[in-house]
């Protein structure tokens, strides 16, 4: 009777398409938090709504749509950000406000909000049919693919942009190939949980496995752990209570990362790692 | 083939010559001290060579120029006098040391110039090989192969500059480009890493460029000493430098001079 879930086709496709969306947002998540661009999966959510009015506006399928427009903001965000020195932080907020403020400009003028853009506002991992399935596997081995390829250069990149740099990589190029693979990443991941919530589950798992892992490759292993964890018992639990998916999936993340950080504190599972300040 | 050659480099930026049309060689398996007070530009005319400051001039490696990406950055080793880097990076010594091993195929563009910089494609293609041993071989070097498995975090600052004398060391470099790498280290350590320069300068016969303002250290370990301050006021054999009085006056003066503005 417990297993009877995993009868249901829905519930494979979810359960299947939200474990690869969870490896693929904590993989991306990894170098994004580490470069301190926390919030950038959130900016690129928030263009994906506008590129979606688009697609609503147009008549094109808003996917594709929403693809196009985020990853163009966030190619052209990055050279604006390279040649006027706005800060990480602000170049953020600047494509977060233009992309939902299209959004609510061209839903307004399309005759307001609709089944279509609840389900990106706030995810529709249980409403996935087969194409929208495909579609998620491809990207996600797309974007593992590319990142297993090049994990050397963004590990070096991330670490140091300078070294990197210095070392013969040429980081201008590697910086918008990052920017394009975060963006389908993000494009893709907003099934799972929705525009709004994204950012959940590229900085929390990571920012818990961060006080576990020791090496590289060891955080990474773990913040996936974490995140398919969460996705598949937030699935289950979101099941059996008759629970929003994308909320059940997120308070996990952030349950585990509290927890984390408070057994961290009594002293139940080692010391935290100190933090030491660069000389 | 010289590894390095700078003509006649103007740096000026804000309004301000950091460096004003300085020129020298450096030879093959040369140690090339740079002294100069703070603020000299030394700095700056390492960020020039490797292609991170824009000037005006000519500077070749190994008969090439670049302004930007010189097909040998990757077997060019170098050490700043600090590494911006997120303190709580999970990553272990060993992976911040293999990190030096980058790329492969980025190095592949610049096989032409490898043999004049005396390696032959297969020797580095097999250098470049994800082989761990290389990295503890690094690590060996600067003594802290115990310390691989710890996460960069958590060791001293001492540790951490050698950590990175391993990360340029790992790729068996052609030149070696040291920026006051010892700044803020203790000095057993500095010691310790002067006996590393000296070691991989003889017997791995790597060519190495290297400013500080210890004098004394450079007295003793390079061959060549070349002598800045906005300009070049000398560049010849050490002998000579160390024998002539007035230079190592205003020399020390300057310096002096400077360290009494930083305080």
């Amino acid at each position: 009777m417990a297993l009877e879930i995993f009868s249901y086709a829905f519930m494979q496709k979810g359960l299947i398409a939200g474990s690869a969306i969870a490896i693929i947002c904590s993989l991306m998540g990894t170098f994004l938090v580490l470069r301190r661009y926390s919030l950038f999966g959130d900016a690129l959510s928030h263009m994906a709504f506008g590129g979606i009015s688009v697609g609503l506006f147009s008549g094109i399928y808003p996917l594709w749509t929403a693809y196009a427009v985020s990853i163009l903001g966030a190619l052209g965000m990055t050279k604006l950000r390279k040649s006027t020195k706005i800060s990480g932080d602000a170049a953020i907020a600047v494509l977060l406000v233009s992309g939902f403020g299209i959004g609510v400009l061209l839903i307004s003028a399309t005759g307001g909000f609709s089944v279509d853009l609840f389900s990106f506002l706030f995810g529709s991992i249980l409403l996935l049919n087969n194409n929208d399935m495909i579609l998620i596997l491809a990207v996600s081995f797309g974007v593992i693919g590319s990142i297993v390829v090049l994990r050397k250069q963004l590990l070096h990149f991330t670490f140091d942009e300078e070294q990197a740099r210095v070392s013969g990589l040429n980081v201008d190029k590697l910086n918008y190939v990052f920017v394009v693979i975060a963006g389908v990443t993000v494009i893709t991941s907003m099934r799972l949980v929705g525009i709004l919530l994204i950012s959940a589950l590229i900085v929390l798992p990571n920012i818990t496995s961060m006080m576990y892992g020791r090496g590289f490759k060891h955080t990474v292993l773990i913040s996936m752990g974490i995140s398919v964890f969460s996705v598949v018992s937030g699935i289950i639990l979101s099941y059996y209570f008759d629970l929003a998916p994308s909320g059940a999936i997120v308070m996990i993340t952030v349950a585990i990362l509290v927890g984390t950080i408070v057994a961290k504190y009594f002293g139940v599972i080692g010391k935290a790692i100190p933090i030491q300040k660069t000389a | 083939m010289k590894p390095l050659q700078v003509s006649n480099v103007t740096i000026s930026y804000n309004g301000t010559t950091a460096i004003d049309k300085v020129s020298f060689d450096v030879d093959s398996g040369d140690l090339l001290g740079i002294v100069g007070p703070n603020g000299a530009g030394k700095t700056t005319l390492f960020r020039a060579i490797l292609g991170l400051q824009n000037y005006s001039g000519v500077i070749k490696m190994f008969g090439y120029e670049d302004k930007k990406y010189h097909p040998l950055l990757p077997l060019i080793g170098y050490v700043s006098q600090k590494v911006n880097f997120e303190p709580n990076f999970p990553a272990t010594v060993s992976e911040v040391v293999a990190m030096g091993l980058l790329p492969e195929k980025e190095l592949k563009k610049g096989s032409k110039l490898l043999q004049d910089a005396g390696y032959t494609w297969n020797q580095v293609y097999k250098k470049l090989d994800k082989d761990h041993s290389k990295v503890i071989e690094a690590l060996k070097t600067v003594n802290l192969e115990s310390y691989h498995d710890k996460r960069i975090g958590e060791i001293s600052g001492g540790q951490l500059q050698r950590v990175f004398i391993a990360k340029a060391l790992v790729k068996d470099p052609v030149l070696l480009i040291l920026d006051e790498p010892v700044t803020g280290v203790d000095v057993e350590t500095q010691n310790k890493f002067y006996n590393v320069i000296k070691k991989i300068n003889e017997e791995n016969k790597i060519t190495i460029v290297w400013s500080s303002h210890d004098l004394e250290a450079i007295a003793k370990l390079a061959n060549r000493v070349a002598c800045m301050n906005r300009e070049l006021f000398f560049h010849g054999q050490k002998e000579e430098f160390f024998s002539n009085e007035d230079l190592l006056k205003t020399y020390t003066e300057s310096a002096m001079q400077m360290h009494m503005h930083h305080h």
